[in-house]
C-alpha cells in the first residue's frame, strides 16, 4: 500500500470522527489534535477504526506516533503493507 | 414557599418540533405514527421525531453522544430561547438541568452488542464511548456540556411518570433555592431499543394495526396496546418573583403535584394509589375537584391500564360535574420518559385558545372507559381552561400527577 493510500485511509476514518472539520487543508506536519480539535477519545476512535476496518493494532505506547498526519502515515504504512 | 412558574418550553415530538405546529396538529386531529423496522424485532408502529439535530449540536458531538442527549439539547436550547434567556448573561452555576427518563443505556448497549456480533463477540471491539453514553445522568449532562451550564444536573429515572417527575424535581430544586433557573421535563429515545418493543410484545401489550396512524387508540374498545414513541419536552422554570423581576413571559404556574407508589405490582397499575396521587395534587394546590377543567390522561392504549385510570379519575372527581378528559398518545404513541411533559405541553395552549384537543382513534368508546361523557373524542371542544391536571404513571407503580394554572 502506498503512502498516499494510507493517508486516504486515515482521512476516511477522521472524516467519520470529525465530520465538521475541513480535512482538505490539513498540514501533514502539524499536530492533528491542534488542527482538528481532536481529544483522547477521538484518538481512541482512530485506533478502534484501524482495528475494525484494517485489523491493525496500535498499542498504547505507540499512540504518540499518531500525532501528525505524516507520523501516522509513516507508522501505519509498514503495518498496512 | 416560592410559587413556581413556567417561562419557557422546548419540545420535539412526532407531530411537531415546536409547540405551535404540535398544537395545530392536535386540533386538526392529525396523528403521525409510522411503521419502523427494528433490528431483530421486525416492523412495528412507532412515533418518530425529525427535528434538526445540527441546529444546536456539532455532528461530532451528536455522534459521540446519544439520541436522548440530542433530544435533550434540542429541547433545552429551544426552551431557553423561548424564555428569552442566554446562559452567557446568567450565573451558570445557578442553572440546573433535571431530565426525566424512563430508561437510559439500553439503546447504546444494544448497539454495541450488535457491533461486536460482527466480530464474533470479541470485546476488544466494544466502544470506549460506552460508559459516558450509558451513565444514568448522560442526557442531562450532555445538555450542560452543550450549553455551558455549571449547576446541578441529573436524570430522574421514573419509568413513564418521568416527564412529570422531571418537572416536579425541577420545581423542588427552585423551592430549595439550589438553583435560580431550572430546566426540567422528560425525554425518550426508546424507539431505538428493540428490547422495549420485544418486551411489550412478550407482555401482549404492543399495539398492532395495519394503519400505523390507527394503532394508538386509548379508550377505544378495540385498542390492543402501546405504540412506542421518541420525543422530549423541557421547560424553563423559575420562582415567580424572579420571573416577574426580569419581566419574563409567564406561560403557566405549577400549583400542585402528587407523587406516590403503588407497591402492589411490577406492571399493573393500582387505581387506588393513582386516585390518592391525584387527590394529593389537588390538596397541595388547594383546589376542589370541580375546579379542574381538563385532565390530560396517561392512558397508553392497553386494555387494563386505561380502565384503571378512568376508574381512579371517577373515584376522585365523581361523575358530574367533572373535568373534561383527553389523551395525546392517540396522536403519536407513548413517548415514555417524555410522555407527561410532552402531553402537558400540547395542552398548555388551551389557556389562550379556549379549546381542548381531542383524543382521536376512538371509533367505539369502551363502555368500561366511559366517564360521564367527559372524554373529548375525535373533535376539539370550546372550553375556558384555567387548571389542567396532567397524569403520568409508570412501571413499578410510580405515579406523578401535576397541576398547572393559567397565569393571569
Amino acid at each position: 500500500m502506498t503512502e498516499a493510500e494510507v493517508r486516504q485511509i486515515v482521512i476516511d476514518i477522521i472524516e467519520d470522527i470529525a465530520p465538521d472539520e475541513d480535512l482538505d487543508s490539513i498540514n501533514d506536519e502539524e499536530s492533528l489534535r491542534d488542527q482538528l480539535g481532536l481529544d483522547s477519545m477521538d484518538f481512541l476512535d482512530i485506533v478502534m477504526e484501524l482495528r475494525k476496518q484494517h485489523k491493525v493494532e496500535v498499542p498504547e505506547e505507540d499512540y504518540p506516533k499518531l500525532a501528525t498526519m505524516q507520523s501516522t502515515v509513516d507508522y501505519l504504512t509498514p503495518k498496512l503493507s | 414557599m416560592s410559587r413556581i412558574v413556567i417561562t419557557g418550553l422546548g419540545l420535539t415530538g412526532p407531530i411537531g418540533n415546536d409547540l405551535a405546529t404540535m398544537r395545530e396538529n392536535l386540533l386538526a386531529g392529525k396523528p403521525n405514527v409510522q411503521m419502523m423496522d427494528m433490528r431483530y424485532f421486525g416492523e412495528a408502529p412507532a412515533g418518530i421525531c425529525d427535528f434538526e439535530v445540527t441546529r444546536y449540536q456539532k455532528r461530532k458531538d451528536a455522534r459521540r453522544g446519544t439520541r436522548a442527549g440530542s433530544i435533550s439539547i434540542y429541547c433545552a436550547q429551544e426552551a431557553f430561547a423561548d424564555a428569552g434567556l442566554k446562559v452567557s448573561e446568567l450565573d451558570e452555576s445557578r442553572i440546573g438541568v433535571f431530565v426525566g427518563t424512563t430508561e437510559h443505556g439500553n439503546v447504546e448497549t444494544e448497539n454495541e452488542i450488535a457491533n461486536i456480533k460482527e466480530f464474533d463477540y470479541d470485546c476488544k471491539y466494544w466502544t470506549h464511548h460506552h460508559n459516558p453514553r450509558t451513565v444514568a445522568n448522560s442526557p442531562a449532562g450532555e445538555v450542560c456540556l452543550n450549553m455551558g451550564i455549571h449547576g446541578p444536573h441529573c436524570c430522574v429515572g421514573a419509568a413513564c411518570a418521568a416527564g412529570n417527575y422531571g418537572l416536579i424535581y425541577a420545581a423542588q430544586q427552585l423551592m430549595l433555592n439550589e438553583v435560580d433557573i431550572a430546566i426540567g421535563g422528560g425525554v425518550s429515545e426508546s424507539i431505538h431499543t428493540f428490547g422495549i418493543f420485544a418486551g411489550f410484545n412478550s407482555q401482549n401489550a404492543l399495539a398492532r394495526n395495519d394503519d400505523p396512524n390507527k394503532a394508538s387508540r386509548p379508550f377505544d374498545k378495540n385498542r390492543n396496546g402501546i405504540v412506542v414513541a421518541e420525543g422530549g419536552a423541557l421547560y424553563v422554570l423559575e420562582r415567580l418573583e424572579d420571573a416577574q423581576k426580569r419581566g419574563a413571559n409567564i406561560i403557566a404556574e405549577i400549583v400542585g403535584w402528587g407523587i406516590n407508589t403503588d407497591a402492589t405490582d411490577f406492571v399493573l397499575p393500582n387505581p387506588e394509589r393513582q386516585a390518592e396521587c391525584m387527590a394529593l395534587a389537588l390538596k397541595r394546590a388547594g383546589l376542589a375537584p370541580d375546579q379542574i377543567d381538563l385532565i390530560s390522561t396517561h392512558a397508553t392504549g392497553t386494555p387494563e391500564g386505561d380502565i384503571r385510570e378512568i376508574s381512579a379519575i371517577k373515584s376522585v372527581f365523581g361523575e358530574t360535574p367533572a373535568p373534561y378528559i383527553n389523551n395525546s398518545k392517540s396522536f403519536w404513541g407513548h413517548a415514555m420518559g417524555a410522555a407527561g411533559a410532552l402531553e402537558l405541553a400540547g395542552n398548555i395552549p388551551s389557556f389562550k385558545d379556549g379549546l381542548i384537543h381531542p383524543t382521536i382513534n376512538v371509533d367505539e368508546l369502551d363502555p368500561e372507559c366511559e366517564a360521564g361523557g367527559r372524554i373529548v373524542i375525535n373533535k376539539p371542544i370550546e372550553k375556558e381552561v384555567n387548571y389542567i391536571l396532567n397524569n403520568s404513571f409508570g412501571m413499578l407503580g410510580i405515579n406523578a400527577a401535576l397541576i398547572i394554572k393559567k397565569f393571569i
